[in-house]
């Protein structure tokens, strides 16, 4: 019961420091989640991200689930989940009930505008960290440069890039004989 | 009965949106259209409001258009009708996964997959990067010194300086989000 609890309000804590979509969660993820509590290590945490893009829904609500049944199974994947959207469900309403021209508020913009920039450093910070642990020989490399190119300069959907890839993990591994031995 | 069709229709988001929060914006264009609960213009106000507070931005949006709908009962039940599929999926998938993780296939395709998460993210930051130490805009007639952003340019020197400094690069990130709003609201970022 304490681990759940401690599940909730973790995911509730990421949830409310999160500015932007799921990936805007990655630098709250790495402190609380892989460094603080090391309930799930830098490599896991990687893939959940890898799957979460090409699976249903939103990324932050797949990667909470992951987390969270990695942790305390199904139920964990639960509480983990409904932490992540709840100061969501708080905040929003309160705005949507009261404040009708918040996002025209100059203090709002103002201070978003600096939080957006921060998301870009905590974000850089983050992809630094996980290219150490991904990009570990030439191919994965290419791999790397290529996915991130055609995504800046496409609008093809996360799930080629996520089927390809993976498929190119087996290709390049058994040509190595990696997936033989 | 409204509440039953909000958990139906943004249950199918959650289903078929693939890729992130905005990937839902389309199906919130669909239920505008379907049901005339709100109108576009609305959705759009919804969705700057969603994008300019804390959450994830998909989960903000099915707060707020439930809200708009159907009250505080009709915000957690849209919100519930999202993250249902994902929860199934997931889970579904984390069975799997603990199953054959050390099976030789499912270990090679991760080893083609980590990369490509690490490309993934890194566009989605590429994107963040252009909308706030860019303006793209002011090309045409400023050329290309006037595409920088200077103050946030500086504010994200500043950061990228300050995060990897002794003692204060274990400090929780939060703690930079704090000090970017109030740098943000002191020299008016936003321009407002």
């Amino acid at each position: 019961m304490k681990e759940l609890l401690d599940l909730f309000l973790t995911f509730a804590r990421i949830g409310g420091l999160t500015f932007g979509g799921g990936y805007a969660m990655l630098p709250m993820l790495q402190k609380e989640v892989v460094e603080q509590r090391g309930w799930v290590t830098e490599d896991e945490l990687m893939d959940y991200y890898a799957i979460g893009q090409c699976t249903p829904g939103i990324i932050a609500v797949n990667t909470a689930t992951f987390v969270g049944q990695r942790r305390r199974g199904a139920l964990g994947g639960i509480v983990a989940t409904l932490g992540v959207v709840f100061p969501s469900l708080i905040i929003i309403t309160i705005i949507a009930a009261f404040i009708s021209n918040f996002a025209e508020l100059a203090l709002v913009k103002n201070a978003f505008a600096g939080i957006r920039v921060c998301v870009c450093v905590l974000v850089f910070n983050a992809i630094l960290k996980l290219l150490k642990k991904s990009v570990v020989d030439k191919p994965t490399l290419a791999l790397y440069a290529a996915v991130a190119l055609l995504a800046v300069c496409t609008d093809l959907s996360p799930i080629w890039f996520v089927l390809a890839s993976g498929l190119a993990g087996v290709l390049i591994q058994s040509r190595k004989g990696g997936v033989s031995k | 009965m409204i509440y039953l069709q909000l958990f139906y229709e943004f249950f199918k988001a959650g289903l078929f949106a693939v890729g992130g929060g905005l990937a839902t914006l389309p199906f919130l264009y669909d239920i505008s259209d379907a049901t005339g609960w709100f109108t576009h213009a609305q959705l759009a106000d919804m969705v700057a409001i969603s994008e300019s507070t804390p959450g994830p931005i998909g989960i903000n949006m099915s707060t707020y258009v439930g809200y708009t709908t159907g009250g505080i009962p009709g915000a957690v039940i849209a919100t519930l009708g999202l993250i249902t599929p994902s929860i199934i999926v997931i889970l579904i998938v984390a069975g799997f996964l603990r199953a054959f993780k050390d099976n030789r296939y499912v270990k090679a395709a991760f080893y083609g997959l980590r990369p490509a998460s690490t490309g993934l993210i890194t566009a989605a930051c590429w994107s963040l990067v252009v909308i706030s130490l860019l303006r793209l805009d002011a090309f045409s007639s400023g050329g290309l010194l006037a595409v920088l952003n200077w103050k946030a340019l500086l504010l994200a020197a500043v950061l990228l300086a300050l995060t990897r400094i002794g003692k204060l690069k274990n400090l929780h990130p939060a703690a930079f989000l704090a000090l970017s709003a109030v740098v943000g609201v002191v020299f008016r970022f936003g321009g407002a």
